[in-house]
């Protein structure tokens, strides 16, 4: 009998662990997902491929909650995803009854990254080809947090990130764009953000809201096409301004 | 793969992949054949007798006259009860001890008090009359013992080691109703193997003060007013009756120490000395240990009275 002890992810000569870097590849074939953190809202915001028609588009929710003040994105393979999710939703529940208190942002990132690691490291197993982004606000303190994990199982917080398909195109706009936001604002970052590398319209992209208050909020199409709009028009002007000749008085 | 051989000539792979039965009846070699296994036995005989297994003693108490006095299994006398699984209960009950002590906390304005005495017994014999029965878990927490002195030890100090690494982990410190949960949990895995811990948690962490009760039996309870121990009766109508929440540290702390002060005196198995402890945001601090028989004059001085008659000496014969 095959007895599953034989481990698939082996250091090459010059110290690379090639399942984790193909794993790393399967990421960035995976639809884009973008998060920025604001001072009092974190959104997330993931690539939506072309609806098909006949499905049922309720059921492939790409931005999940963790708990209730949890919220998961991720860009990869996508079953992976949802092993790892139920994981961490059960986790998120057994420290409520040990401890008595929610998890906070960092600790359930580190679980997931522990989680993802330890495949890194087991007999007969592949890692996890996914990088999730995880954002949510910490019990007491109510501080806002943007996680990212990647497959290797390493994790570290972020102001905004991008994962997936183009990441390197958002994250660039983001450093250059990026300052403290609140509110909508925070929202109009990230989808600005996302609009460089999909194509435009609320039917493209999915957005989630996470506020103190209102936990997790997934933002209806309309509402997504309405941002849109609003960048279209400030893009549009600010096109103009820089094509009008200045008026000299 | 290894393989294990029973009496009953069943061979069983041990990891669980294949099972194969193998008659013994017969005499001479026999063949059996499961995956990847294939045995070849010889036997004379194998017919095992069990038969001085079996027990020949009656099942209560009295002798048997057929036995001649002499029976082939070893027995014994068995009480002449109804309730058998009663009485096993009451034997259990008699050798468990009977937390003698006096340990007290309370909530209040300005924080947690925290106070217990210092006498250990073993039955009548006064062990100790200073023992640390308010343990330090860390800083900002304390647990009192009642019950088995080894076993509280043992486990705040181990309770202390998992608070310590969950701030090392978590880079905060563990709330006081995530250490006794987790003490909670640790004692009940062992309930009914004997172990006798009734524990007070009592600490300051993010939401403030916090006081929990923790016990061998697995119970855990959020409180503002605890005492246990075999003293406690007394603490509780001293301290019940003196509590208000608005008190300052000193009104406190003196209600803690009179309140152990009258468990000792009339509680045999508590003595010693009156710790108090108290635990504010800072952490706890000592505030005083005070001897009870010192206590006793204090509350009670021994005023000089007038003598309704005097021995005098009679002059002469």
């Amino acid at each position: 009998m095959a007895r599953y002890d034989r481990a698939i992810t082996v250091f090459s000569p010059d110290g690379h662990l090639f399942q984790v870097e193909y794993a790393l590849e399967a990421v960035r074939k995976g639809n884009a997902a973008v998060g920025v953190r604001g001072t009092d809202t974190i959104v997330l915001g993931v690539e939506k491929k072309s609806t098909v028609k006949l499905q049922d588009s309720r059921s492939v929710r790409k931005i999940v909650n963790l708990d209730d003040h949890i919220a998961l994105a991720c860009a990869g393979l996508k079953a992976d995803a949802r092993v790892l999710v139920n994981r961490a939703r059960i986790e998120c529940q057994s420290h409520r009854l040990t401890v008595e208190d929610p998890v906070t942002v960092e600790y359930i990132t580190r679980y997931i990254a522990g989680l993802q690691q330890k495949y890194t490291q087991s007999g007969g197993v592949r890692p996890f080809g996914l990088s999730t982004l995880i954002i949510g606000f910490d019990p007491y303190t109510n501080s806002p947090s943007l996680y990212q994990t990647d497959p290797s199982g390493t994790f570290s917080a972020w102001k905004a990130n991008a994962t997936g398909r183009n990441s390197n195109s958002i994250r660039e706009f983001l450093e250059k764009n990026y300052k403290e936001t609140s509110g909508q604002e925070t929202v109009k970052l990230a989808i600005r953000a996302l609009l460089e590398v999909v194509e435009s319209g609320g039917k493209n992209i999915e957005v989630a809201v996470m506020t103190k208050e209102h936990g997790l909020r997934q933002l209806e199409e309309a509402e997504i096409d309405a941002v849109v709009a609003e960048i279209e028009a400030e893009k549009a002007a600010a096109e103009a301004a820089k094509k009008a000749p200045p008026k000299e008085t | 793969m290894a393989v294990g051989l029973d009496f009953n000539g069943t061979a069983q792979q041990v990891n669980n992949f294949v099972s194969v039965s193998i008659q013994f009846d017969k005499p001479g070699a026999c063949k059996a054949r499961g995956s990847d296994l294939r045995v070849h036995f010889k036997f004379i005989k194998m017919k095992l007798d069990t038969s001085g297994l079996e027990s020949t003693a009656p099942f209560f108490g009295s002798s048997n006259e057929l036995l001649d006095g002499f029976s082939a299994a070893p027995f014994f006398e068995v009480p002449n009860t109804t309730n058998f699984d009663g009485f096993q209960k009451e034997a259990i009950q008699m050798v468990k001890p009977a937390k003698g002590t006096t340990t007290l906390a309370f909530i209040f304005k300005e924080g947690v008090m925290v106070a217990a005495d210092s006498r250990a017994s073993m039955g009548g014999y006064i062990s100790s009359q200073s023992v640390k029965k308010i343990i330090e878990i860390n800083p900002y927490m304390l647990g009192t013992m009642a019950g088995g002195a080894a076993d509280c030890q043992f486990w705040h100090r181990n309770l202390g080691i998992k608070c310590r690494l969950h701030e090392l982990a978590n880079k905060r410190r563990i709330s006081v109703t995530g250490a006794s949960k987790l003490l909670a949990n640790i004692l009940y895995s062992y309930r009914g193997m004997g172990l006798s811990v009734g524990t007070m948690i009592a600490g300051w962490d993010e939401t403030g003060p916090g006081l929990y009760y923790v016990d061998s039996e697995g119970g855990r309870l959020k409180g503002t007013r605890f005492s246990v121990g075999s003293g406690s009766p007394y603490a509780y109508g001293v301290l019940d009756n003196g509590y208000r929440y608005d008190m300052s540290i000193e009104e406190a702390a003196e209600l803690a120490r009179r309140s152990i002060y009258h468990a000792t005196f009339r509680d045999g198995a508590s003595g010693g000395v009156a710790s108090v402890y108290y635990v504010g945001p800072d952490g706890w601090k000592k505030l005083s240990g005070d001897d009870v028989g010192e206590l006793h004059y204090k509350y009670y001085p021994v005023t000089p009275s007038t003598v309704e008659q005097e021995m005098v000496e009679v002059a002469g014969a």
